[in-house]
């Protein structure tokens, strides 16, 4: 929802990065306030989720120029795991198997990193469990899967159900969804859509990055931005998913990037 | 189908042909060493004991007389290099001085679980004052091997009988035999609390050979629970970095353990010794018909560990499950080989065994199991599974399944890894820092091996000894 006088939760300017020297982000600019959901949308190539690996601190992807604010900080400045505890949250777009691991001890892990960050007092196993019990509704999760290795040997809407199960713990300001919706079929799409609409709130944004206007029949955004080559090329409300799922992207191609980015 | 060997060993003999030169002016070195070190430790033992013991030294020695140090000219220690230990001239052991252990001491070695049914030995010596027998259930008896009863009716028809292989450890260690702990579990008894028989080494200021001994004898449909832990008597129970005044010592252990009829023994053997320390342990195991033997082991310590693990499945119905974690970090090579032999039909048998190499550490792993002619319907498993935490560590691996029966199900594996950076990422996009990222994974790792200890407390123990190996 778009609310008068929100705050600024990221405020991304003139961002470029590459990847082993291969530009990828090219002057990307966006602005996400308190309280909206973004998505942006784009071929495959175009740079979208480079986009969500920057902005989470993956120490693959090098910043060359350009400015991140998070809630006012130097995002940029921070490692992947500050940027986690301080709020910020992605849901991978596949999110990895860890053998051995188990679920439940891993979440409590992260949990409890987010806690000690707020200043809040660090759970043990036994009153997490009544935290993480009461999450798995989000997800419509079965609690066996609390006790299994982490992703390990869960289909492709599990995991995805997984990591939204995590986001939901952890109920991050700014949630980033790279293509959470590749791989799902209509039930899990469902599920997961409707898990991500409950934890979005006046106090929190979302930004949906997908290749399909599929999600956002779900997920329903205050904005539809465009990405081409590195940067946003158009920004549109809802509509603008539809038009594109009916003209595609070559509609798109045609178009100069413009002052975009709200 | 037969699945054997990798043609390694042909190599090795191939290479002998060519250099018979070197060969023989180093096997005369190999063979003085051993036939030194012999003479240096059986003479402690010439003590006036039962006629058994005569015997089974006597027959040793005539053994290790013919036998030579290893070098890796040997097939079977082709991986594993043990030409630095002869650097020492390792003498017998003499008793620990009684103000170097305490009742402090006591409480730390007790575990929770089994709190006064256990042996200890101190550099291979009996010691009083930390064994603690009160406690132990009624159906077992847990005793020295010096003041057994080693009639053929008793300990006699198994001490030296397990393993009867001619490989010069075993031999060694048989040619000193005078004491050691001896298990029997009765007919019929089901033993609840583990037994916990603990070795420990209180290194000095020479370099000792300890030579510990176990017998156990489960008799038929009896069940138990065994501990079996080579550890240094240090503070932090971890071996960390050792005492830079002691010498190294060399701890030589061999066990029998003959499970009868239809018994079952569920056995760990855990290795943390000093880390200038070199161990070798031998496990021979024979299983009667429709017996289990589940073992988990964990080595940590030493600057050499080899385990020498020998079952043999002695009748039909017979399962084995054995799972196992090495770890290996600075300039440390642990060595586990096993030999699985099944030769009844209806046999079990599943191996997991998992490596862990860090800075220059070497793991190695050669697990053979055969599937003889009688051994049909034979279900077996075996994976060796590795992670290699440095550019510098190493890891050997040879599976081996040897298959001459024609209707079994038998598969085995190894897989060679290392922490994903994508594993790391995901966990640092949770919040969680790289070291614990870096932890979790390796606990996960580690944690499917530790998780089979019987005690809990004593998994508490080696989690640690594994943290602080890692450097966690």
């Amino acid at each position: 929802m778009i609310v008068e006088n929100a705050a600024t939760i990221l405020s991304i300017q003139n961002l470029s990065a590459e990847v082993d020297g291969q530009p990828i982000l090219k002057g990307f600019n966006l602005e996400i306030k308190a309280g909206e959901i973004h998505a942006i949308m784009g071929r495959n190539g175009s740079g979208k989720s480079t986009l969500s690996k920057v902005l989470a601190g993956h120490p693959a992807y090098a910043v060359t120029s350009g400015k991140v604010l998070f809630q006012g900080q130097d995002l940029l400045e921070l490692e992947a795991e500050e940027r986690a505890r301080s709020g910020l949250f992605l849901a991978f777009q596949y999110p990895v198997e860890i053998p051995g691991v188990s679920n439940v001890d891993f979440m409590r892990a992260a949990y409890n990193a987010r806690r000690k960050h707020q200043g809040l007092e660090e759970l043990d196993a036994f009153d997490f469990e009544e935290v993480i019990q009461e999450k798995l509704a989000v997800v419509q999760m079965d609690p066996s899967f609390l006790t299994r290795s982490v992703n390990q040997g869960f289909s492709g809407g599990e995991k995805k159900r997984n990591d939204i199960l995590q986001m939901a713990l952890l109920d991050p300001v700014l949630g980033i969804l790279d293509e959470t919706d590749s791989g799902l079929d209509i039930d899990a799409l469902r599920v997961v859509a409707n898990g991500v609409n409950q934890l979005s709130h006046e106090g929190n944004a979302m930004l949906a990055i997908t290749h399909y206007q599929r999600l956002l029949d779900y997920i329903v955004p205050d904005y539809v931005h465009v990405m081409r080559d590195g940067r946003l090329i158009k920004t549109g409300g809802k509509e603008l998913a539809l038009e594109l799922e009916a003209k595609g992207y070559d509609w798109v191609d045609e178009l100069e990037p413009a002052a975009v980015g709200v | 189908m037969t699945i054997a060997g990798d043609g390694q060993g042909a190599a090795a003999i191939a290479l002998r042909g060519t250099d018979v030169e070197e060969v023989a002016l180093g096997a005369d070195r190999y063979t003085v060493y051993l036939r030194e070190l012999l003479e240096r430790t059986i003479a402690a033992n010439r003590a006036a004991d039962s006629s058994l013991l005569v015997q089974l030294r006597t027959a040793a020695i005539a053994i290790a007389q013919e036998l030579a140090w290893p070098s890796t000219r040997d097939e079977a220690w082709r991986f594993t290099n043990l030409a630095s230990m002869m650097a020492f001239e390792f003498g017998p052991t003499g008793a620990i001085a009684a103000d170097l252990l305490s009742s402090a001491d006591r409480d730390a070695i007790a575990l929770a679980e089994c709190p006064a049914a256990r042996l200890v030995f101190v550099n291979g010596n009996f010691c009083e004052i930390l064994s603690d027998l009160s406690a132990v259930p009624v159906g077992v008896t847990v005793e020295r091997l010096a003041t057994a009863d080693l009639s053929e009716a008793a300990f006699g028809a198994h001490l030296g009988k397990v393993q009867n292989g001619s490989e010069p450890f075993a031999a060694l260690n048989t040619a000193a035999i005078a004491d050691g702990a001896v298990v029997r579990v009765a007919r019929g008894a089901i033993i609840e609390t583990p037994i916990h028989l603990l070795f420990l080494a209180v290194p000095g200021p020479t370099p000792v050979l300890i030579q510990p001994r176990v017998l156990v004898v489960a008799e038929e449909g009896s069940a138990c629970t065994l501990i079996e832990d080579y550890a240094v008597a240090q503070n932090s129970w971890c071996q960390g970095s050792g005492s830079a005044a002691t010498e190294p010592y060399f701890t030589n252990g061999v066990t029998e353990i003959a499970i009868a009829d239809n018994a079952r023994i569920s056995h760990s053997r855990t290795q943390r010794e000093a880390a200038n320390a070199f161990h070798i342990g031998k496990t021979a195991v024979f299983q009667g018909r429709d017996s289990y033997y589940g073992l988990t082991t964990i080595s940590t310590g030493a600057a050499i560990a080899r385990h020498n693990l020998d079952i043999t499945q002695g009748g039909p119905g017979t399962e084995t499950r054995l799972q196992g974690l090495t770890v290996a970090a600075g300039t440390q090579v642990a060595d586990l080989h096993s030999d699985l032999n099944l030769q009844h039909p209806h046999g079990v048998a599943d191996q997991l065994h998992k490596c862990i190499a860090a800075g220059r550490g070497r793991t190695v792993f050669n697990g053979r199991v055969l599937v003889g002619q009688q051994a049909q319907h034979t279900d077996a498993a075996q994976l060796n599974r590795n992670l290699l935490l440095s550019s510098q560590a190493r890891v050997d691996t040879k599976p081996q399944l040897e298959i001459i029966a024609d209707d079994v199900k038998c598969t085995h594996g190894a897989t060679v890894s290392q922490l994903e950076d994508d594993e790391i990422f995901y966990l640092r996009s949770r919040g969680l820092d790289s070291t614990s990222a870096r932890r979790l994974l390796l606990d996960g790792f580690g944690g499917e091996i530790l998780a089979q200890l019987p005690a809990a407390s004593l998994r508490h123990q080696l989690a640690r000894c594994l943290a602080c190996e890692l450097e966690f």
